[in-house]
């Protein structure tokens, strides 16, 4: 038996070590669609990730594929794709190895309109290491190292700060959109520039548990729930544990860091 | 092409001898006494199709360094002990993932931020003991600029053939002094590039191809890098030769460490250089010395032996692997004692103790550099 999707997977290294429930599955299942779709070589796809479980993911899809430093897969990426453009560079990483560790990386990739897809799987605490406060972790939630109630730690909004430093392609969805979300890649697969996915992913075995969310279909209906899909600015995305707007908030054309990059050697040789 | 005569500092001559050993790769954060490096490949790589790109910091550098290896580039960085610092972690990934790549460290006064400009021989340990957990690299250490545009060369050359990180230790005396630098004719520079995996990428043959496998002579595994259609995989945890992560296994664990020191360390006669000066007969003192003190060191060395003293030089150029065979050969043939010159506190002197006995440290404790005639007081007073 053999499932549509086997060619893109690279099946020895199956079972995955997520746990039930945990939302890196679809994320998985959204990348190897819209590379059907888009129609890409898989020969010519790189997928870079860093440390957490979403990292992991660069071992389950048969593409090229590298598991990095934590916090370093953008400029690992980087590299690669300055080296061989002709490569369909991705990263996907979680919200601490995107946004905490790597946060630096992030806003200097966006900001270079750097060619590259970024998916950031935002399940709102460090889940590998078992349930530490991340930049997204909502205020008024239980980690173990919020074990009163984070108050203090406000979270980051993703969109708006990789749409101010100004990525071409900037969008928001959870794991209770895999359509959504793989329509969304597959758009990223036919534009350049620097292109930003956050998925709002579900950690029912950690985040779940700590904060009594009653498990995985539950915590899927309560993403549906409080989530909304809008076509707004940017600066409107809203992110709370009361209210998720999802969507496509910036969508651009603006050269890309490697046609610039073209330029610039026509420069050199001129001079 | 016939040869050239230039007159560069240390920081050209190695950024000259990068581009022609065929990086095409650049990758660095600017930081004095390095930051000319950086300049010249700004200037230079995009006119041979090469890349460019000042990065955030130093870890993005380096990371961005390892990336473009493994997209078939030869790649460099070039900073100093700070940066180095920042980079420890990503040197461990290098190693853990067999990436060739060169690292420039122009040393200055340390610890932490020191002073800028000024020289100290002080990260001779910091680049073997960077990051965690066992591994190996290797370091060549110049004494003159002709020398820097050499190693360089030959940076690249053992980083391409054992797939490892390779530093490039230069003195900021050298890095920042002007001499003569001879280039020779490109037909007399010996290129090596990596090992590729026989045969080509089919669906059936990227089902058997194993990333990791050593070649069993040389324990190098022969590198695809990304977009040859071999589907291969850079892996920061452990694994095992498909490259798969075997954190719960052990065994496969344990040889791949042993694997990543032995392919240095069962090669190391194929990779250690050093340089002995007035050392052919038997001697009562003997001088071990590194880089631009060396140099220094042979100058006082030359006019003591004027003086009738029977002293020579012993000048590690490889300071890892370390030349501990050669150097414990000169040694049985000195009768009295063996100095240690170098302008920090002992991090030579720590590797000649375990291989020599009767080794006395003479630390140059000043960023002013000593003249030969303070060196020679200084072993006159220990005699």
């Amino acid at each position: 038996m053999r499932h549509p999707l086997d060619e893109c997977l690279r099946l020895e290294a199956f079972p995955t070590i997520w746990c039930p429930g945990c939302g890196n599955g679809i994320v998985l299942g959204a990348i190897a669609r819209a590379l059907k779709r888009a129609n890409v070589d898989l020969d010519k796809v790189v997928l870079v990730t860093g440390i957490g479980c979403a990292g992991r993911m660069a071992t389950y899809l048969y593409t090229d594929n590298a598991h990095v430093l934590h916090g370093r897969a953008i400029p690992f990426a980087t590299g690669v794709k300055l080296a061989k453009p002709e490569l369909e560079v991705i990263v996907v990483g979680g919200d601490g190895d995107i946004l905490a560790i790597g946060g630096n990386h992030l806003i200097h990739a966006a900001r270079r309109n750097m060619d590259l897809i970024v998916i950031m799987v935002n399940n709102q605490i460090y889940g590998m290491t078992g349930g530490q406060v991340a930049p997204t972790s909502p205020l008024g939630v239980y980690t173990t190292t919020t074990p009163y109630g984070n108050i203090t730690e406000r979270p980051f909004n993703a969109v708006k700060l990789v749409a101010a430093a100004g990525a071409n392609y900037v969008a928001r969805w959870t794991v209770a959109h895999p359509m959504q979300l793989t329509l969304s890649i597959e758009a990223c697969l036919k534009k350049k520039g620097f292109r930003f996915i956050e998925v709002v992913s579900i950690c029912p075995t950690i985040y779940g548990r700590l904060n009594r969310l009653g498990g995985p279909p539950n915590m899927i209906k309560v993403l549906k729930k409080v989530s909304i899909v809008k076509k707004v600015p940017p600066e409107e995305a809203e992110i709370s544990a009361e209210r998720i707007v999802c969507g496509v908030f910036v969508d651009k054309d603006e050269e890309g860091y490697i046609d610039k990059l073209r330029k610039y050697k026509e420069r050199a040789l001129r001079t | 092409m016939s040869r050239r005569v230039e007159f560069v500092h240390g920081d050209y001559a190695c950024a000259m001898a990068a581009i022609d050993a065929g990086c095409r790769f650049f990758a660095g954060y600017p930081i004095t006494p390095s930051t000319e490096i950086a300049e010249y490949m700004a200037r230079e790589l995009p006119k041979v199709g090469g890349v460019f790109i000042q990065f955030e910091d130093e870890l993005g550098s380096i990371m961005a360094v390892i990336g473009a290896s493994w997209a078939g580039l030869k790649a460099m960085t070039a900073t100093s002990g700070p940066g180095i610092c920042l980079m420890a972690e990503a040197i461990g990934f290098a190693a853990m993932t067999e990436t060739p790549c060169v690292i420039v460290d122009v040393q200055r006064a340390g610890p932490a931020t020191g002073a800028a400009t000024r020289p100290w021989q002080g990260d001779l340990q910091q680049v073997k003991w960077l990051s965690s957990g066992d591994y190996e690299i290797i370091a060549l250490y110049p004494w003159s600029v002709q020398e820097t545009y050499s190693l360089t060369i030959d940076a690249f050359n053992l980083a391409e053939i054992y797939r490892v990180p390779v530093f490039l230790l230069l003195d900021a005396v050298i890095g920042h002094m002007r001499e003569k630098l001879v280039i020779p004719p490109k037909s007399q520079i010996k290129i090596v590039n990596r090992k590729k995996p026989k045969g080509s990428p089919s669906e059936d043959s990227r089902k058997t191809f194993k990333p990791y496998a050593p070649d069993p002579e040389t324990l190098v595994p022969p590198m695809a890098c990304f977009g040859e259609g071999w589907r291969t995989r850079c892996e920061t945890s452990a694994h095992d030769e498909r490259g798969l992560p075997a954190d719960n296994r052990p065994d496969v664990h344990g040889a791949l460490v042993k694997r990543l020191c032995d392919k240095i360390r069962k090669n190391r006669d194929k990779i250690v250089k050093w340089d002995s000066a007035f050392s052919e007969s038997d001697l009562d003192y003997l001088v071990v010395s590194v880089g631009f003190m060396a140099r220094i060191c042979k100058a006082a060395i030359s006019n003591l032996r004027e003086e009738g003293l029977k002293i020579g030089l012993f000048r590690p150029i490889t300071v890892w692997p370390f030349p501990d065979k050669e150097l414990r050969e000169i040694s049985n043939r000195v009768s009295k004692k063996i100095f240690v010159i170098e302008m920090n506190y002992g991090q030579v002197y720590r590797e000649v103790t375990h291989i020599c006995r009767n080794v006395e440290l003479i630390p140059w404790l000043s960023y002013e550099p000593p003249t030969p005639h303070d060196i020679e007081s200084l072993i006159g007073e220990r005699i």
